[in-house]
């Protein structure tokens, strides 16, 4: 990937899959969407990996912006037969609130979908990590949740000698993985496997949103990263656990961290697209 | 009896405070940016900062717990807290507020969904003025619910205790210096589940019984302001875009 570096003009475009439940494959279908996105500009060269095989498979967000109510830890949430969600307890059969978030009916249960805290790991997440250790047979990645996690050699794409590992991953590496899984005590293991886009990223800059802020960043349909990208010309990846990583023209990287750090901050806001879209394009004319 | 008056003749403190009245309390959430979470209080002339830090991995590893995850605390008075410099590190004291502080909010956390992390409190106390380590607890409530920590409830604390002969609530002081008891109570608003209950001095059963009703009074109107600052914070976020939106925008025209 390193020679990517610099190459601002092109154009690649794919991210780490929608919300919760959202699956990164997914998002390498993502050129077939930009290309009805605004202005429907030419794509210029392309990756490899950027074909259009597989179509983005958005699971729609949970429908926030209907009954936005803040609830804080012990708010009374639902009486009776209802069950409680994610961000939820239970106690004598009356639901409340275990997090500071938004309140949020989906799929007949009460939850709260939370404004901040910490990513937890869940099975087949992708995610941005960082190596942290490297030792003969695995690789210490720190994927931003409590729990540093270990990729061993054979969940990698090379063929690695024993005691070799350090020429495939560095320390300080950055890394696109998924969450291979995660065991009843949190224990999480990774792999870079089968899986499109699982890669090491080379050049370009990462930072750090809210996990619980990622489904916004992305937004309806892959709507507000894909918009960023064809205003920025860069590319840019969001991993489950909240880690951003931009490359394109260094500007460019600029103002879309600028934008997602916008999205973090405002995420409760409606309407954020359009502000966000016109923040960039006052941006980018001021360039010219 | 002692010399200075504690309660006056109207019937009223020292400080001119009904029996029952709180000191003036001000609290905001998020004020610290590279942690997780974190609140300041001011409580009469009590100044208090709350870091919340996690649920992170456990330090030292040997505290971590299979089945749970754990919570730390460190409360620490700053040296120019109080009034004669105060030698800096922890203390008799301070090590015994930071351990029942930590098993208070044990109890209010869901520690059961992090297995094995931690989460870490900071209480920096920067000015003193009696009733720090209630300060202290309300402002790492606030802190932990910021943070997003998945918790039973929120956790309000304030004393009571016995001056001049009367139970009052929330010690000054000089009350809390000259007056004959001070108990520290903490309680989970929603069910009214003390946390925390300590006693310094001497009160009669009867007395004890009436000092705990009104210290749990006295949390509840506490935990309302908690309330207040985090749906403030969190309300103020949606004006707060406007604000960064226009800023963005003349930026923009500038150049």
């Amino acid at each position: 990937m390193g020679n990517d570096r610099g190459r601002g003009r092109k154009r690649q475009d794919w991210f780490g899959g929608d919300g919760r439940s959202g699956n990164f494959s997914g998002s390498d279908g993502n050129g077939r969407d930009r290309s009805e996105g605004p202005g429907g500009r030419d794509r210029g060269p392309r990756d490899r990996r950027d074909n259009d095989r597989g179509r983005p498979q958005y699971r729609g967000r949970p429908q926030v912006e209907q009954t936005r109510e803040v609830v804080l830890p012990g708010d009374l949430l639902a009486h009776g037969r209802s069950v409680g969600g994610p961000g939820t307890y239970t106690e004598n059969g009356v639901v409340y609130a275990a997090q500071l978030g938004v309140r949020t009916f989906q799929e007949g249960k009460v939850s709260v979908l939370p404004l901040g805290g910490r990513y937890m790991p869940v099975e087949g997440d992708e995610v941005v990590g960082k190596v942290q250790d490297v030792n003969p047979n695995y690789w210490l990645v720190d994927i931003n949740a409590p729990y540093p996690a270990p990729l061993h050699v054979d969940e990698s794409p090379w063929q690695v000698p024993l005691g070799e590992t350090a020429r495939y991953l560095a320390q300080g590496d950055i890394v696109v993985v998924r969450v291979q899984t995660v065991d009843v005590v949190k224990r999480t293991k990774l792999t870079m496997k089968d899986g499109r886009g699982l890669r090491k990223l080379a050049g370009g800059m990462a930072l750090e949103v809210s996990p619980s802020k990622v489904p916004r960043v992305i937004g309806k349909g892959g709507s507000m990263i894909s918009m960023i990208k064809d205003m920025t010309r860069c590319m840019i990846l969001v991993g489950q656990n909240g880690r951003v990583w931009i490359d394109g023209e260094p500007d460019m990287i600029v103002l879309a961290a600028e934008a997602i750090t916008m999205i973090d901050r405002n995420a409760q806001q409606s309407g954020l697209t359009d502000t966000v879209e016109a923040f960039l394009e006052n941006r980018t004319r001021r360039g010219r | 009896m002692e010399e200075v008056k504690l309660i006056r003749e109207d019937g009223l403190r020292i400080d001119g405070r009904k029996l029952d009245e709180l000191r003036p309390l001000k609290i905001e959430a998020n004020v610290l940016h590279r942690a997780d979470g974190s609140a300041y209080v001011e409580w009469g002339q009590n100044k208090v900062l709350a870091a919340v830090y996690g649920p992170r991995e456990t330090h030292p590893r040997y505290a971590q717990k299979m089945d749970r995850g754990i919570v730390q605390c460190r409360y620490n008075m700053a040296p120019f807290s109080v009034t004669d410099r105060r030698r800096p590190g922890p203390d008799r004291r301070s090590v015994e507020i930071s351990k029942v502080t930590a098993e208070a909010f044990e109890r209010a956390v869901l520690t059961e969904k992090f297995p094995r992390a931690s989460v870490d409190i900071y209480i920096e106390v920067l000015e003193a003025n009696a009733g720090t380590r209630c300060a202290g607890i309300t402002a790492a409530a606030v802190a932990l619910a910021d943070a997003g920590v998945p918790m039973r409830d929120l956790v309000a604390s304030c004393a009571a205790g016995k001056v001049g002969g009367k139970i009052v609530v929330d010690l000054g002081k000089d009350e809390d210096n000259l007056g004959q008891a001070d108990l520290p109570m903490a309680i989970m608003p929603r069910t009214g589940e003390i946390i925390l209950l300590q006693m310094d001095g001497h009160l009669t059963a009867e007395e004890l019984d009436k000092a705990m009703e009104m210290a749990m009074d006295a949390c509840k109107r506490i935990g309302v302001v908690q309330r207040e600052a985090l749906t403030r914070r969190y309300s103020v976020r949606s004006g707060e875009a406007k604000e960064v939106d226009t800023e963005a925008n003349g930026g923009g025209n500038d150049g």
